[in-house]
């Protein structure tokens, strides 16, 4: 996985709360067994209608949101189905950083994994930020080092998150690597454990 | 004295084989059930970088969400095929035991675990599935995983953890007639909203809990994770012991004996704390029929359709007005004014041999309603085996309804078992969302016997007024 210390990227406005994995990434297109080429499913039944139009009420359509990399949404950002199928969508698709309130525990921790960085900002902020990004085309710097959120005109936020995902995405680590490294605590702990 | 500890606490304890402050712990796990979709990409990260899975024999494969639920043997879709072939060749390459198609195991992963006893109290258990909070019910601390830590998994037997904050979910009073555990989970996820359990790990106590069987102690702890929870347990007591007793893979004799102490001293200790706190009132609970597209959008059977105005922001009024949109429902009408064309009996939630008889009781020589087709998916080749001993399978289909074979199905229609565009299902499963079970299809979660209550009637029905 890349590491990831700073971006900055156009802002794609998403005002919904509780988006959930099915409809990032609808099941259709889950029977694949490669990690690759999600992207052009991300949204699909939003994107797409069933005769695989694109629909033109559909914002992420609209050309002013190419080439976005910032996604901000509502709260419970990612609930339902565990499918890594989602991040690995938004991820090929070009979103790097997924703005919201707050994000469901799979989700979030699968963003993690996938070099995408969710930030948790106060409902306020991510209106506001929302606000932006439907106005205009709207570009935001996100900073993991110093842990803010801030554009040229005036807004800056801070933002928490455990400093355990924080190091694997800063160094872009390989987390089965890491705990190798733990092999003989396991080894150790196997040993003694009762299982029936 | 020790200090009082929550179920959650003991196995936590129990199975940290590293930690240092301020960092998650190293979580050892007991057992890791692998499906068809969420595997591919874990062991082809094994194979990349030579490793191997540390420990197959606390690894259990099926497959379910691709299978065909009509004619077992022949895979119409090219891709499925190849996700399932797939999973049959990573298992045979790394020692994985696999209950595939056609095995006499084969079924919903969610069901085959505590089936076949794999599913104990005090176990770790993961699952690339979000509903792996299923096996809570025996006092397991079970969770779903993404891929990655599939992987991750498999390659190591543990995974790093926050210690989960605890919450109790106390359920006291008893349940009505013709009222079940998934109307309980259902009016919870009503009182409480879908994110109320984000970042806890749910135990459920209480009057109304303890008196529950173990299938229906799997349909509340399954829909955890519509409340956000990614776990929900129940301390175990008799009814685990009775139901493990004599599985295949539960330990007999004195080491039965032995394994008994051991969970039975799981439960919560007497005067454990929780971070926090909510109740229900089981007695005032209600049959629940869904009218959204999330599972907080939940009515009792006889309630009214809620209109935007009704909301406390302009968030809920958008919610509430986008989902009636979706839905085709006009606002302030009654719920069992909507007619529907498909019923689907089945998912990790409900398709349990127990389900399966209490949706069956309610047909009582009735039909189901022209225009409805209804299947009925029954949850393993076990479940499908024992229901056909009890001529389940007659009575279903002479209802008119179709008996299928098991698996996933309907649930998330990966398998082609799709309801169409612009179509209504009552469906015993676990998620509403837009585009669940197809396209634009429409989704209203009920109990079983709600469910077969719809069949017959064409529209949504008071199970409890149904009897005639």
């Amino acid at each position: 996985m890349d590491a990831l210390k700073q971006h900055k990227g156009l802002v794609y406005p998403l005002n919904r709360a509780n988006v959930d994995t099915d409809q990032i990434i609808p099941k259709q297109f889950l029977k694949r067994i490669s990690r690759q080429g999600f992207g052009q499913y991300l949204f699909y039944n939003w994107r797409y209608d069933d005769k695989d139009h694109p629909r033109p009420d559909f914002s992420l359509n609209h050309p002013k949101y190419e080439n976005a990399s910032i996604l901000v949404g509502g709260e419970n950002f990612g609930c339902g189905s565990s499918r890594e199928h989602a991040p690995w969508a938004l991820e090929d698709f070009g979103f790097k950083i997924i703005i919201a309130p707050s994000f469901a525990d799979i989700f979030f921790n699968n963003c993690t994994k996938n070099g995408i960085l969710p930030v948790v900002l106060k409902e306020a902020e991510t209106q506001q930020l929302i606000k932006n990004a439907e106005a205009d085309q709207y570009h935001l710097t996100v900073d993991l080092e110093t842990k803010k959120v801030y554009d040229n005109v005036g807004f800056e936020a801070s933002f928490e998150i455990a400093d355990y995902p924080r190091q694997m995405l800063l160094n872009g680590w390989d987390e089965i690597s890491v705990t190798l490294t733990y092999e003989d605590n396991i080894t150790a702990f196997e040993k003694n454990h009762i299982v029936y | 004295m020790t200090k009082p500890k929550t179920i959650i606490e003991k196995i936590w304890d129990k199975n940290v084989v590293f930690e240092e402050a301020g960092k998650p712990a190293l979580l050892y796990i007991d057992l890791h059930l692998v499906h068809e979709v969420t595997s591919p990409q874990a062991f082809e990260g094994l194979r990349l970088k030579g490793r191997k899975v540390r420990q197959p024999k606390r690894t259990f494969a099926t497959m379910d969400h691709n299978v065909p639920t009509t004619h077992t043997n022949v895979i119409k879709d090219e891709i499925s095929k190849l996700q399932m072939d797939t999973l049959k060749q990573n298992c045979d390459e790394f020692g994985v035991p696999l209950a595939g198609m056609g095995h006499k195991h084969q079924g919903i992963v969610h069901v085959i675990g505590p089936e076949l006893g794999l599913t104990q109290p005090g176990k770790t258990i993961v699952c690339g599935d979000s509903h792996t909070s299923t096996h809570g019910a025996f006092g397991a601390l079970a969770f779903g995983i993404g891929t990655s830590e599939v992987e991750h998994v498999l390659a190591t037997q543990t995974i790093w953890q926050a210690k989960p904050k605890t919450l109790n979910v106390k359920i006291e009073g008893k349940l009505g007639l013709g009222v079940t555990a998934k109307d309980l989970v259902l009016a919870l996820i009503a009182k409480y909203g879908v994110n109320f359990g984000t970042g806890y790990v749910i135990e459920y106590t209480g009057e109304a809990v303890r008196n529950l069987s173990m299938e229906g102690r799997m349909t509340i702890c399954n829909m955890s994770i519509e409340a956000g929870a990614r776990a929900g347990l129940v301390s175990p007591d008799q009814t685990t012991i009775d139901f493990l007793a004599g599985r295949e893979h539960t330990p007999d004799g004195e080491l039965f004996e032995q394994a008994k102490r051991d969970w039975l001293a799981l439960a919560t200790d007497h005067g454990a704390s929780y971070d926090r706190t909510v109740t229900l009132n089981a007695s005032e609970v209600e049959p629940q029929v869904t009218w959204g597209t999330n599972p907080s959008q939940c009515l009792p059977v006889n309630g009214i359709i809620p209109h935007p105005d009704q909301a406390q922001d302009d968030n809920e009024r958008n919610e509430i007005k986008h989902a009636l949109e979706y839905m085709g429902l006009e606002p302030n009408i009654p719920i069992t004014s909507v007619p529907i064309e498909h019923v689907f009996i089945g998912s990790c939630t409900n398709s349990r041999l127990q389900d399966l008889e209490q949706a069956a009781s309610v047909i009582k020589g009735r039909k189901v309603n022209q225009g409805v087709n209804a299947i009925v998916v029954p949850g393993s080749q076990t479940v499908k085996q024992k229901a056909e001993e009890k001529g389940l399978d007659k009575l279903f289909i002479e209802a008119g309804f179709e008996w299928r074979e098991p698996g996933c199905s309907m649930c998330l229609a990966m398998n082609g078992d799709i309801v169409p565009p612009g179509e209504r299902c009552a469906s015993t499963s676990n998620r509403n969302f837009e585009g669940r079970q197809g396209t634009d299809a429409r989704t209203h979660l009920v109990s079983p016997e709600m469910a077969t209550a719809a069949a017959i009637a064409g529209h949504f029905v008071d199970v409890r007024t149904f009897e005639l």
